[in-house]
């Protein structure tokens, strides 16, 4: 049976979608890192910013949820080189790169936004009746509590991120399934490939479940919700 | 006597309602003054303006005969290190134990190092009978138990005065005793305290002064002597025998 020839597997599908995960990974990683701070500074600004800070950060997150990330990424790489006055080239792991920072770190002020919001007021009034500085008690009170609020949207956020990192192969960046789709177009055997590709990102979003679950029971304090066990 | 501190003339306004009208008042070294008033009467909102939680629309808060100039941090800052504040619903910080909701301010604002501030921590969680709760977290805790961190938090940071808004107000009346204990030492041992409060007895045993707010202003101010005496024809006299019928006992 042609499904089961174990050497087809081996010797030729998995190696090269080895490599594409890796390029996966070397989008998802930054991309949740950076985004996930940007994310949270996005959402510092739009809760405690000056009204102009609030506009203009309220602006630029609706701008990225409001477009399609195809049409953003294809902006960035195909669109940027013909801008009238300056003209930009990104190659096309950093066109892909800053789209995903862009769109995680907007989806995920979302959820940092709602999480400052629910903080108890009457903390922030305590830490100033210390002396504290504004700076002072977002940064040592809010903050950390928002963060662990924050946890399960934010993690949620990254799980999107792994799967629509599969979006770069359309700026030519060749991930897991850039790969996937090479292989097939060589092989023309799709079924195969794609339900192996599949697993991958079955397998990376479990991966990144377990490490979130792991992440809140190690951040778990009483009073902050109960941590998965 | 030295003023400690100074109230002169504050008043808040909110859209076309005066919170607070034109109130003043003097605190001397001793002094433990009361503010007794149906809610509403702006007893909060006038603490809260002592230490600038709410920036009075007019009126000046003067700290060891220094005037505070409220446009510059430092100085909002150096009155609420020497002003602290006890809030009717503890206000600790959730994400820290007992032990580092006080060593926070200590660390960040008295700039304290790490063990000084754990040090101080515990010795002030000693006064208030905690030291061995210093590990737990707030949703530990029980209100009592929240409100007297809260106490040894302020403490902690050695302040001249202390403000208390409704500290017994969201206690269980079984809790309301032991945070009330801890008031009492200190009140005897002479910290001075400008205190909201509906606690009769503490009242009649311990207050210098008591100040009866109505309508954003203070109505009566006299000794609880004079104001509480059996058969004064005072305000105050009124709402404290209704609060005790409330509660069904003899004033």
């Amino acid at each position: 049976m042609e499904l089961l020839d174990l050497a087809f597997y081996t010797e030729r599908v998995i190696p090269k979608l080895n490599e594409g995960l890796i390029e996966s990974l070397w989008l998802i990683i930054p991309a949740s890192l950076i985004g996930g701070s940007f994310g949270v500074l996005m959402g510092v600004l739009r809760v405690f910013g000056t009204k102009w800070i609030k506009k203009i950060a309220d602006t630029f997150v609706a701008v990225i949820r409001g477009v399609p990330l195809t049409i953003q990424l294809m902006i960035l790489y195909f669109g940027l080189p013909y801008l009238p006055f300056v003209k930009i080239f990104l190659t096309p792991y950093q066109a892909a790169l800053i789209g995903f920072i862009f769109c995680t770190g907007a989806y995920q002020s979302e959820y940092i936004r709602g999480a400052l919001l629910s903080i108890k007021q009457g903390q922030i009034k305590a830490g100033q009746a210390l002396g504290m500085t504004k700076l002072q008690i977002i940064w040592s009170v809010i903050i950390p509590q928002a963060f662990r609020k924050a946890i399960p949207g934010c993690g949620n956020e990254i799980i999107y991120l792994i799967k629509y990192s599969s979006l770069a192969y359309i700026v030519t960046h060749i991930e897991l399934t850039g790969e996937a789709k090479i292989l097939v177009s060589r092989t023309f055997r799709p079924t195969e490939i794609y339900l192996l590709a599949g697993c991958y990102y079955l397998f990376l979003v479990t991966l990144a479940t377990w490490i979130l679950h792991a992440l809140e029971r190690k951040l778990y304090i009483p009073g902050f919700g109960k941590a998965n066990s | 006597m030295t003023t400690l501190l100074s109230v002169k003339n504050i008043s808040v306004t909110l859209g076309n309602r005066k919170i607070l009208d034109n109130v003043s008042l003097d605190m001397h070294a001793g002094d433990l003054k009361v503010l007794i008033g149906p809610s509403g009467a702006g007893k909060s909102t006038l603490l809260q303006c002592i230490n600038h939680l709410i920036t009075p629309d007019e009126g000046e808060i003067h700290l060891e005969g220094k005037k505070i100039n409220t446009q510059s941090n430092a100085e909002l800052c150096h009155l609420r290190q020497n002003v602290g504040m006890i809030f009717q619903d503890f206000n600790l910080f959730d994400h820290l134990t007992a032990l580092d909701n006080i060593c926070l301010a200590l660390v960040k604002v008295r700039k304290l190092s790490k063990d000084e501030a754990q040090k101080r921590a515990r010795k002030e969680l000693d006064r208030v009978g905690l030291s061995n709760r210093a590990g737990l977290y707030p949703a530990q805790l029980s209100g009592g138990q929240k409100q007297r961190v809260a106490i040894a938090r302020a403490l902690a940071m050695q302040p001249k005065i202390l403000l208390l808004d409704e500290p017994t107000s969201a206690l269980d009346p079984e809790l309301v005793g032991e945070v009330m204990n801890v008031i009492q030492d200190l009140a005897k041992g002479g910290m001075p305290m400008i205190m909201a409060t509906h606690q009769m007895d503490f009242v009649r045993s311990l207050a210098t002064e008591v100040l009866f707010m109505e309508h954003g202003t203070i109505i009566e101010q006299d000794t609880p002597k004079v104001l509480l005496a059996d058969g004064a024809k005072t305000r105050t006299l009124d709402f404290c025998s209704k609060l005790n019928n409330l509660k069904g006992c003899e004033l």
